[in-house]
């Protein structure tokens, strides 16, 4: 049984390579009032220009930005993880960025987001791991499950880089749907409300 | 994790009761996973006999807080910063008889041999001291010895022609083994010291401080405090450098400030 939509205080989600193209099908539909902030750790090569932020803002409606240092969480925003720096959500629910080692090759690293967002937010909390080419995430998404979230792997199936969702998946998660399916249910949590 | 909000604060109190060590303003998050992280690595598996461990054995506690404070880093991060400095920076400090630089929060060197090269680069080396301070002991060690993997020379060099350097990168050091050492003489004026941030008071008066990524560990009140202890380390028209994602935002002193480039977050005590 899914949870009340009032219990989630916000979406995290996780992906790598072929990660944008997801993105969009998932953002893209939810209105500019979406009622539950999502943040987003997306690997991505530090120094080039890549124009993320940008590219997923020309097509969506939901604000999309990249993470500010000690920026207040709130609705209504998406949030991505700058290259280069590690994300972190804090107890009252603002971000922190560090620039630690980089965790299984990786900076931002979603599992580092992943943890810190499960102790912040608890059973209020939604985490999605998209398809991918590591296993970066399965990790922080067990963390999720286990302070109570929800946790949803994309199916591998239908994943352009399976391994990811499948490293996941193997830690066990609750749900494992397709993008469609993950769409419907984001969108559900808007209607609920 | 392995323990609650409430006893990691009392246990960040009592550290700093006992050991004057104050990491009671760092932003948690990231304090929260290296003791997680403290903990998995010593097998400690309850936070209570962590708690006891730190304040019984001074030893212990020292590996702490080398693991606590350790950051990593590399030579002319942000390639793009230290051409701005070059550029915006060098020149005015050119005007100056005599140069002094506080690298706070210098970690394991990487940041002072690039200011190192650059100053050396436009003639001011002779002429500059360079304070470079940490918190973490074992840092500056490595910071002194400035023994670097031989491995990453490759992606310095890239930094370091991107940031604008035009000689061959190798001429600064001498590699031997997998490993390289740094020439002598960009040590020559180097002040090596321990500081602590959080604690500590300004011990001089510098023309540019450098502090990159260091402000991102701390909460605002902490950040607010430090930038003070910045300007008041600063001669009139002193430059101050800050990490890419830093900014005076949510400082006191904002005003006190002017942008010098504002991309690179470089900033002039105007008044």
């Amino acid at each position: 049984m899914l949870k009340k939509a009032q219990q989630y205080k916000a979406i995290v989600i996780g992906t790598s390579a072929g990660g944008l193209f997801v993105l969009f099908d998932l953002l893209k539909q939810l209105p500019a009032d979406y009622p539950i902030p999502i943040i987003i750790v997306q690997h991505r090569a530090k120094d080039q220009r890549d124009l993320l932020e940008e590219i997923l803002q020309s097509r969506c409606r939901i604000c999309i930005r990249q993470a500010e240092e000690k920026e207040n969480i709130s609705a209504g925003n998406v949030y991505i993880a700058p290259p280069d720096y590690h994300l972190l959500i804090e107890n009252d629910y603002t971000l922190s960025l560090s620039d630690d080692a980089h965790v299984r090759y990786s900076r931002p690293s979603i599992d580092v987001l992943f943890e810190s967002a499960a102790f912040a937010y608890g059973p209020a909390l939604i985490g999605i791991i998209l398809t991918g080419a590591n296993s970066d995430g399965a990790a922080g998404l067990a963390t999720i499950k286990k302070e109570g979230g929800v946790t949803i792997a994309q199916d591998p199936k239908e994943a352009a880089f399976p391994m990811m969702p499948e490293a996941a998946i193997k830690k066990g998660v609750d749900y494992i749907w397709t993008i469609e399916k993950i769409s419907t249910f984001l969108l559900e949590q808007a209607d609920t409300k | 994790m392995n323990f609650d909000n409430k006893e990691f604060k009392e246990l960040l109190e009592s550290i700093r009761y006992v050991y004057g060590y104050d990491f009671t303003d760092y932003a948690e998050a990231s304090v929260k996973r290296r003791v997680n992280q403290f903990m998995t690595n010593r097998k400690i598996t309850e936070f209570e006999k962590l708690g006891k461990i730190l304040l019984q054995d001074e030893k212990i506690f020292e590996e702490f807080v080398q693991e606590v404070s350790v950051t990593v880093t590399e030579m002319f991060r942000d390639p793009t910063f230290y051409k701005s400095l070059r550029e915006n920076v060098l020149k005015r400090l050119a005007t100056y008889p005599f140069i002094k630089v506080w690298i706070a929060g210098c970690a394991t060197g990487e940041e002072i041999y690039s200011i190192a090269i650059l100053l050396h680069e436009e003639g001011l080396l002779n002429r500059s001291v360079i304070y470079a301070t940490d918190i973490n002991q074992k840092s500056l060690q490595i910071a002194r010895d400035a023994v670097y993997p031989l491995e990453y020379m490759k992606n310095y060099t890239a930094n370091y022609q991107k940031a604008g350097g035009t000689r061959a990168f190798s001429e600064y050091y001498k590699a031997k083994y997998n490993s390289v050492m740094f020439d002598r003489s960009l040590k020559q004026n180097i002040v090596f010291s321990p500081h602590n941030l959080a604690v500590d008071n300004s011990f001089n008066e510098f023309q540019l401080v450098i502090c990159r990524n260091v402000l991102i560990y701390f909460n605002q009140q902490l950040q607010n405090k430090v930038i003070s202890l910045f300007y008041e380390s600063l001669c009139p028209f002193g430059f101050l450098g800050l990490g890419s994602k830093e900014s005076l935002l949510f400082c006191d002193k904002k005003k006190n400030f002017e942008e010098i480039d504002r991309k690179e977050k470089i900033f002039m005590k105007s008044k």
